[in-house]
C-alpha cells in the first residue's frame, strides 16, 4: 500500500492476463510504439514532394490568425464571413490574437448572431428552419427515449431538462417578440 | 450533393450543396461511402465551439471512393478505396516533419493552436466534412491510404479517428508492465484506450462511466473491471480505496467538454459556454492517479480557460501528456493487431443510419439513447 515501499500486489499474473486477454503485452516495450517518441524527425516520412506547398487561390479575404505570418497555403472555403456575425468574426480575427478570451468570446457571440440570422433567411426561402426536424427529436419516440433517460444511474438526468429550453427559448422569444409588434402595428392601424 | 449542414445548436439537417471543387493541385475529392459521428462532434452540435458557422458541414471520420484528383496527386486516382485520417496536415512543415500531424502548420489559418480537421469549424481551419456524399481531401498525397483488401468500411472508418485516437491515448500513458490504468468515459475512445492498454502490458484496467450499458461493453469488449461514479459519493476516494490508497499509475481522460458528475461545471462549460470545457473527468484524473503518475488527455476541449486543478497536478509531481492524434502513424501497427484480431473496431458500432436521418442520428448519440455507443452513417445506403 502507499505507507510502505512495494507496490500492491495486483489480482491476476502477466502469464495470467496473457492467457486471458487476445493480445496481452504485444506493444510491452515502450520503445517499440507507434508514437514513441512523440517527435522523431523525419522530412521523408510523409511523402510530401515539397519543401513548401503550392498556394491555394484565395477567392476572398480569408480571415487568419494574426499569430500567423501569412495566410496559410491550404485553407477550408466553406461558409465565408457574411451579414453582422461575418463582421465579428472579421474583427476578432484582426483584433485579437487566440491568447485572449475577447477573441474567441466575440467567436462565439459572432456564432449566435450568426444562427439568428440565418433562421429569419430560412423563411425567405422554400426551406424554413423547422425545429421538430432538425432536432432530431422525433427519435425519442423511436428509439426508446423515456426508458433509456430513466434507466439506471445516469447522473445527467438532472439537466436533461435544459435542453429543450436551451432549443426552445431563443424561438418562444422571437415568437414573443413578433407578436408584441404585431400588436403594436394592428393597435396604431385601428387608432 | 446530400450533406449534413449545421443550423445552429442542437439542430442540423441534409441539405442539396454543390458537390466540393479541386481548389489545389494535390486535392482529392473523395466520395464517401462510410462517415461516423464522433463524441467530439456533439461540440460543435451543441455549439461550444467557437467559429461553428451555419451551413457547415461536419464529419471528420470517413471513408470513401476517390472520385476526382488534383494534377499533382500521384498516390491515389480515381476508383482507389481510401481512409482518410481526421487531420488535414501537409507532410512538409516543421512540425509534420517531425511527426505531429496534427499539430500542422500549413492548413489552418485561423488558429496556430490546433492544426485542420475535416468539419470541424473554422477555428480548426474551416473545412466541410465528411457526413456527405462527397469531400473535399486536401494533400492528398500525404493522409489518405488505401483500405487494405481484407477491411471492411465499417472497421476502416474507426481507424480514422476513434481507434486510432484511443490506442494514442493509452501511448501517452506510458503504461509498462503491471500499471493500474484507470480510463474515464466507456464511449468509443475510452474502449479503444482501455483495450489498448493490455496491449501495452497493464495490470488491471478500470473504466469509469455513469451509464451502465456502456459499462457493459467495456467489461466485454476492453475486458475491464467497470464502476459507475452515479453510485458512489465520491469517486476518487472509491478509486484510492481499490488500489490500495495508492491511486491508479495512469489515468486517461477520454471523456473532454462535456463531462459530468459536476453540475456547475457541467453547465457553465456545456450549456453557458463559459469555459472551454468541463473538466471533471481531467480533475478526476489527476485526483484518482498516484503521486508521480503519467495523466493522458484524450478528451477534446475548446480554446477557452477549463478551471482545471493544475495544483494538484504540481503538487503530485504527474506528468500530464495530451495532443490530438497523428493518426498515420498508428495504422500499420494497428492493421497488424485487426488482421491479428487482437482488436475488431466494429464491434462497438451500435447505430447504421442514412444521411437522410442523420438529424435523429445526433440526438440519439447526444442524448444517449437506445444505449448508442457509435453511430454510423451512410450516405448512399444499398
Amino acid at each position: 500500500m502507499a505507507y510502505t515501499a512495494d507496490k500492491p500486489k495486483l489480482a491476476e499474473s502477466s502469464d495470467e492476463l496473457r492467457a486471458r486477454i487476445p493480445g496481452w503485452g504485444v506493444d510491452l516495450d515502450p520503445k517499440d510504439r507507434p508514437s514513441v517518441p512523440q517527435e522523431r524527425f523525419d522530412p521523408t516520412l510523409n511523402g510530401a514532394h515539397w519543401e513548401f506547398p503550392e498556394r491555394q487561390p484565395e477567392k476572398w479575404p480569408r480571415e487568419r490568425s494574426i499569430e500567423h505570418t501569412f495566410l496559410t497555403p491550404v485553407f477550408g472555403t466553406s461558409c465565408p464571413p457574411r451579414g453582422l456575425s461575418g463582421m465579428i468574426r472579421r474583427y476578432s480575427y484582426r483584433r485579437y490574437s487566440e491568447g485572449r478570451a475577447a477573441h474567441w468570446l466575440l467567436l462565439l457571440a459572432a456564432d449566435r448572431v450568426d444562427v439568428v440570422e440565418a433562421t429569419f433567411a430560412s423563411f425567405l426561402t422554400r426551406h424554413p428552419d423547422n425545429p421538430i426536424t432538425e432536432t432530431g427529436v422525433l427519435s425519442e419516440f423511436t428509439h426508446h427515449g423515456l426508458p433509456s433517460r430513466l434507466g439506471g444511474k445516469r447522473v445527467d438526468r438532472v439537466h436533461h431538462p435544459l435542453d429543450p429550453v436551451l432549443v426552445a427559448a431563443p424561438w418562444v422569444l422571437a415568437a414573443g417578440v413578433a407578436y408584441l409588434a404585431l400588436r403594436r402595428v394592428a393597435g396604431r392601424t385601428r387608432n | 450533393m446530400r450533406a449534413m449542414v449545421y443550423r445552429g445548436p442542437y439542430r442540423l439537417r441534409v441539405e442539396e450543396k454543390d458537390r466540393p471543387p479541386i481548389e489545389h493541385p494535390n486535392d482529392a475529392i473523395i466520395k464517401v461511402t462510410r462517415a461516423a459521428i464522433c463524441g467530439s462532434d456533439l461540440h460543435l452540435y451543441h455549439g461550444m465551439m467557437p467559429d461553428t458557422r451555419v451551413g457547415m458541414t461536419f464529419g471528420h471520420e470517413f471513408v470513401g471512393v476517390v472520385d476526382e484528383v488534383g494534377p499533382s496527386v500521384r498516390n491515389v486516382q480515381p476508383g482507389d478505396r481510401v481512409m482518410v485520417p481526421f487531420n488535414v496536415y501537409c507532410g512538409s512543415c516543421f512540425f509534420c516533419a517531425r511527426g505531429l500531424f496534427s499539430n500542422c502548420h500549413n492548413v489552418n489559418p485561423n488558429a496556430t493552436a490546433v492544426g485542420g480537421i475535416y468539419g470541424y469549424s473554422h477555428t480548426c481551419g474551416g473545412y466541410d466534412g465528411g457526413q456527405a456524399e462527397y469531400v473535399r481531401v486536401p494533400f492528398a498525397d500525404i493522409g489518405p491510404s488505401l483500405i487494405p483488401e481484407w477491411m471492411d468500411d465499417d472497421d476502416a472508418v474507426l481507424l480514422t479517428d476513434a481507434l486510432a485516437t484511443g490506442y494514442f491515448g493509452a501511448q501517452l500513458g506510458d503504461i509498462v508492465e503491471g500499471d493500474v490504468v484507470v480510463v474515464f468515459g466507456a464511449g468509443p475512445v475510452g474502449l479503444y484506450a482501455a483495450k489498448s492498454a493490455w496491449l501495452m502490458g497493464a495490470g488491471r484496467v478500470i473504466v469509469i462511466d455513469h451509464l451502465d450499458y456502456r459499462l457493459e461493453k467495456a467489461a466485454s469488449f476492453a475486458h475491464a473491471e467497470t464502476y459507475n461514479f452515479g453510485e458512489y459519493d465520491d469517486i476518487v476516494v472509491h478509486l484510492k480505496k481499490i488500489t490500495d490508497h495508492l491511486g491508479a499509475d495512469v489515468a486517461i481522460d477520454a471523456v473532454g467538454a462535456e463531462a459530468d458528475g459536476n453540475l456547475l461545471q457541467h453547465v457553465t462549460a456545456a450549456k453557458l459556454k463559459l469555459q472551454g470545457g468541463s473538466p471533471v473527468a481531467l480533475n478526476w484524473a489527476i485526483d484518482s492517479v498516484r503521486k508521480g503518475g503519467n495523466v493522458s488527455v484524450m478528451g477534446a476541449y475548446g480554446p477557452m480557460f477549463s478551471a482545471v486543478k493544475f495544483g494538484d497536478a504540481l503538487n503530485k509531481g504527474l506528468t500530464l501528456r495530451m495532443n490530438q492524434c497523428p493518426v498515420k502513424r498508428q495504422w500499420p501497427r494497428l492493421f497488424e493487431h485487426i488482421r491479428n484480431g487482437y482488436l475488431k473496431p466494429s464491434d462497438i458500432v451500435t447505430h447504421r443510419i442514412p444521411l437522410e436521418h442523420i438529424a435523429e442520428a445526433y440526438h440519439i448519440f447526444s442524448a444517449k439513447l437506445d444505449g448508442c455507443i457509435k453511430p454510423l452513417i451512410v450516405p448512399n445506403p444499398a
